[in-house]
């Protein structure tokens, strides 16, 4: 029950936990006990807090190398895109609109094409990747409106993943043009932003085959997930110390054009926590 | 996060360093202007002539021999460039906003929105700007517009897939030219917007070409783009002369 105690414990068996750890998955995964298990699962306020902090994905503090951040992103890109070829291996795919097909197999086209380019880096730069992340088979949805609405919250998701690592990049010297062995020339930050929009992009249309606005209101069918909350919610309406809702002089915007006018970041720990992408993972 | 950015909060002054950094002499480069292959030219038979006295005027809207606007360098010249961006996008949709009889119900409804969306991120920059580095905040452009470009829905919609697009390749282009984490992150949050309102436009146009091979790559990879490649673009509607040569400059 210990909040220090536990920390302590978890400095006992990583002594990089104060840092920044790969997923929060290894931090349960080398507890020894379950006696540990139990002790932080009794402290869920504190723990959130601390995973937080030591998870914070642009805190600009101690963040991790290119390799770590690319694993990371690699990892959310082959979830995305077991996911896709499940849709396209789906016995209900065949009955949907020849738009509806050509959208997703564009979509899955795209998540194969990150898989590959990241794969590239992360071998170029001596550290491949050695799993392959799979979406999990008694999670997928077996009929089109339930992929549909999984398909909306990976991508929101996803969007908000790259967006959290951001800064990270930044801080490893991801700003730099680095000559990866297999690749070529690779702005890793550059390369970052240019998956982030397309990200965006495949969530803006999945919302529009879903009859949802392309951009996040807070009005959609979705909206109240886990996905679209967090730390820092797409419901903020406060950017840099900025109030959006009366930014323009004689004017007052309504919260919905506020908070869709810009999209939020989520932290590793909160994507691969299991009310998001965490539960996904087979 | 958000909070890094806020003038005068904790970490205000710390984060707005980098945009009190006084602009360097204005080099030769500058008075060349915005158009890359007359300043190559310009600087291979000019080399001796960088030591012309600039004249006096306010930095981030200093006039260039050639009568160009700078955005100045740095962190600045970054936020500078989205805003003169901004400037234009939020213009255009609010000329759209105020049609009527050419867009569909629906159609106006959502371009309403994306212009709130556009006009919230034009006075973010501005309010931001002032509050880091008023000295140097960008002046009012003044659009400019082919006469009928708002007279057709399919006009409207083209143009309005330009701007989304180029801002989308302009952001992408954009980060790595940035030094200050939270900019970075403000940059990312909107340049995701854009892209959301970019894929909504071509699935208008083109039903399905939200993320065309057009615009994404072999690799998956969007549009990033130059503030030079950017702006000889964005140049055709604005009519005052904008030089981001040394946007990003350290």
């Amino acid at each position: 029950m210990n909040f220090f105690e536990i920390i302590k414990q978890l400095a006992e068996v990583d002594s990089d936990v104060l840092g920044r750890l790969d997923s929060r998955r290894a931090v349960f995964s080398s507890l020894g006990t379950a006696a540990k298990r139990g002790a932080m699962a009794a402290t869920p306020a504190l723990l959130g807090a601390f995973f937080q902090k030591a998870y914070a994905g642009t805190s600009g503090t101690k963040v991790g190398t290119i390799a770590e951040i690319f694993k990371y992103a690699l990892t959310l890109e082959q979830l995305e895109a077991d996911f896709y070829k499940k849709m396209v291996d789906s016995s209900v795919f065949g009955s949907q609109s020849a738009a509806a097909q050509a959208a997703i197999r564009q979509i899955k086209k795209h998540e194969d094409a990150h898989v590959a380019l990241l794969s590239a880096v992360l071998t170029g730069l001596g550290s491949p990747s050695t799993t392959t992340t799979t979406f999990k088979a008694s999670a997928f949805p077996a009929d089109w409106t339930g992929q549909l609405q999984v398909a909306q919250l990976l991508e929101d998701t996803g969007v908000r993943a790259y967006k959290g690592r951001a800064g990270d990049i930044l801080a490893a010297g991801g700003a730099a043009d680095a000559n990866v062995t297999g690749v070529g020339t690779v702005n890793p930050l550059q390369a970052a932003l240019q998956i982030h929009s397309v990200e965006a992009r495949h969530a803006a249309h999945i919302r529009y085959m879903r009859s949802q606005t392309p951009w996040i209101t807070g009005s959609g069918d979705l909206d109240g997930q886990e996905h679209y909350k967090g730390t820092t919610p797409e419901s903020t309406t406060t950017q840099a110390g900025i109030d959006l809702l009366t930014v323009t002089s004689g004017k007052t915007y309504t919260t919905a054009e506020a908070a869709a006018s810009f999209d939020e970041i989520l932290t590793p720990a909160e994507v691969l926590d299991p009310v998001r992408a965490g539960a996904l993972v087979g | 996060m958000s909070e890094n950015l806020q003038p005068g909060g904790p970490d205000g002054t710390q984060l707005a360093q980098p945009l009190y950094v006084p602009i360097k002499r204005r080099s030769f480069f500058m008075y060349a202007g915005a158009t890359a292959g007359a300043t190559a030219l310009l600087l291979s038979s000019c080399d001796d002539d960088d030591d012309v006295t600039p004249p006096s005027l306010p930095v981030g809207n200093s006039v260039n021999a050639d009568g160009s606007i700078s955005l100045g360098s740095g962190d600045v010249g970054v936020l500078n460039y989205a805003y003169a961006l901004e400037q234009l996008e939020a213009d255009f949709y609010a000329k759209v906003a105020a049609t009527s009889g050419i867009l569909s119900g629906t159609e106006l409804s959502y371009f309403q929105q994306v212009a709130a969306h556009e006009a919230i991120h034009r006075d973010f920059f501005k309010k931001a700007i002032t509050g880091a580095a008023s000295a140097q905040l960008l002046r009012n452009l003044t659009p400019k517009y082919p006469a009928d470009t708002f007279t057709s829905r399919a006009k409207i919609l083209e143009t309005a897939k330009a701007f989304e697009d180029l801002g989308v390749a302009a952001y992408n282009g954009a980060g790595k030219l940035i030094q200050t984490p939270a900019y970075l992150v403000i940059a990312g949050q909107i340049v995701s917007v854009e892209a959301r309102h970019a894929a909504y436009i071509r699935d208008l146009i083109t039903p399905g070409s939200f993320a065309a091979d057009d615009q994404v790559d072999a690799q998956g990879l969007d549009k990033a783009w130059t503030p030079t490649q950017v702006l000889t673009e964005a140049q055709k509607f604005i009519t005052e002369k904008i030089d981001g040569s040394k946007v990003g400059a350290r």
